[in-house]
């Protein structure tokens, strides 16, 4: 079995412009949730008023030709992909042997939203030809395939707000089956838009806590009342071992498996039993030889949902039973709220970073727990995770049923 | 008020910068579109019409492909404004 490691890291999320103001932001336990920059309350008659906005807007970064050519969902995954390549020691690679797994849950709904402005207001011939390749979700995995070159495959594999997790598990395959020795992977999302919000909060699924923004994502809190929607990419760069050990490269942790699995049970909401998330993890921990015993930390999904928080807490306490009492859980969404198809990856980052560092991030927000909640959450401060060898699991979970975890252990 | 071929090339070469990230005062009269500014074939529909709204004239796909030097879509544009 070819072993697959991560040996890069890039980010820009709400907390911030790149992976140590994000990480730094973690740890202090500080809320990327802000109220919206913008008169859209007021002229749609949004409910929802707060969002974890980009803490680096990319145009500060990017040149006016990349901003203007691309999607801000693709521009997001860009800025990223510069970062994790450049921490990767930019290695040469084969292109043949270099691949990309970058996805988007919602796609380049700004230019679609954007153009349809334009055709409304100045007719077809005023619509611009780049509104194809800008709009469409595989348009982020694209142009990291141009920036970087990859010629082993480029994909997308799109499944809600579990997108990030999945290009991930998608990278690690590539790796597995020899497709690839190295892989771009990643999610982004730039889905802050008016009709998003109105969407999401159609359907009761964000918190309406205006007047408290940086405690509006509150998972597994009695008083949660839905997720703050963010925005922002992460990307990893994922080697198999013997490409990165022959390069002598830095090796933050093991991608050791992955487990995904689907409900078949409804559109939106998540099976009650959680019986599918729980299998999920257990594939996840199987097909990397590890027990339920091995599992040290865990950044659950958990984004602040009445319902889908104690699915999965539940689902958690059943997979390790007694276990779980040893066992620390950072829901990380309370600080950048949930940033959808950039979610998983951004997830994947903390628990990558959690086990490098043997700290495992806060929980914010938690002031009256769910007194369902029978796992061990990390509230407020940091915690050391113990010495030694430890599994760390990211969970991630998308309307339609799609439940992906990605079992981490240390280098 | 139609602009003169002057005001025409301040206008286009402002859209071009924008599009390629070149510098404004390279995209000159004789200079080529394909061979000298590296435009591809969708970068110059998108200047087109960003021309089209810019100046208020209509360019027909088949006038495009004439289109080979800045000073022959200098020269359309300005005639075109009339």
């Amino acid at each position: 079995m070819t072993t697959v490691v991560v040996t890069g890291l890039g980010a820009t999320t709400p907390l911030g412009g790149d992976v140590a103001s994000t990480w730094e932001a973690a740890l202090a336990g500080r809320s990327g949730i802000r109220i919206l920059e913008n008169d859209w309350a007021e002229k749609y008659g949004l409910e929802v008023r707060i969002a974890g906005q980009i803490a680096v807007r990319p145009e500060e970064v990017l040149t006016r030709p990349e901003t203007k050519r691309m999607d801000p969902s693709a521009q997001l995954a860009i800025v990223a992909t510069r970062e994790a390549w450049a921490d990767a020691g930019s290695p040469e690679v084969d292109p043949e042997r270099l691949g990309v797994a970058v996805s988007s849950g919602i796609g380049g709904v700004w230019t679609l939203l954007d153009s349809w402005d334009t055709l409304r207001e100045k007719g077809a011939s005023r619509v611009l030809p780049m509104t194809v390749p800008m709009l469409m979700p595989n348009s982020p995995s694209a142009y990291v395939e141009l920036e970087m070159g990859a010629r082993a495959g480029a994909h997308a594999p799109v499944s809600a707000c579990a997108s990030g997790a999945e290009a991930i598990a998608t990278a690690y395959t590539m790796i597995q089956l020899g497709r690839a020795d190295v892989v771009v992977a990643g999610g982004t999302e730039a889905a802050t838009h008016p009709i998003c919000l109105a969407a999401f909060d159609a359907m009761r699924a964000l918190s309406r806590r205006n007047d408290d923004p940086a405690g509006a994502s509150r998972p597994y809190d009695v008083t949660r009342d839905g997720f703050v929607m963010g925005e922002g990419s992460s990307v990893l760069i994922l080697e198999s071992e013997e490409h990165a050990k022959a390069r002598g490269a830095k090796i933050y942790a093991r991608l050791s498996g992955v487990g995904m699995t689907s409900d078949a049970h409804h559109i939106a909401a998540p099976e009650p039993n959680g019986a599918e998330q729980s299998r999920a993890m257990r594939l996840a921990l199987e097909s990397a030889g590890l027990a339920i015993t091995d599992v040290v930390h865990i950044n659950p999904h958990a984004t602040s949902t009445v319902v889908g928080d104690m699915i999965e807490a539940r689902a958690i306490r059943g997979l390790l039973g007694s276990h779980a009492d040893n066992v620390l859980l950072s829901a990380t969404k309370s600080m950048t709220g949930h940033l959808l198809g950039g979610a998983g990856a951004v997830e994947a980052l903390f628990t990558v970073k959690a086990l490098h560092h043997r700290k495992a991030p806060p929980t914010i927000n938690v002031t009256q727990p769910d007194p369902e909640l029978e796992v061990d959450l990390v509230r407020d401060v940091p915690r050391d995770l113990p010495a030694g060898d430890g599994v760390a699991l990211s969970n991630s979970f998308g309307f339609g049923g799609h439940n992906v975890a990605l079992a981490f252990t240390n280098a | 008020m139609a602009l003169s071929e002057k005001e025409v090339l301040a206008g286009l070469a402002e859209i071009v910068a924008e599009e390629t990230g070149l510098d404004a005062a390279e995209v000159t009269g004789p200079k080529s579109f394909t061979d000298d500014l590296d435009i591809d074939s969708l970068s110059m529909m998108t200047i087109v019409t960003l021309a089209e709204e810019k100046f208020s004239v209509r360019i027909p796909d088949e006038d495009v492909k004439n289109l080979v030097t800045v000073a022959d879509a200098v020269a359309y544009m300005t005639k075109a404004q009339s």
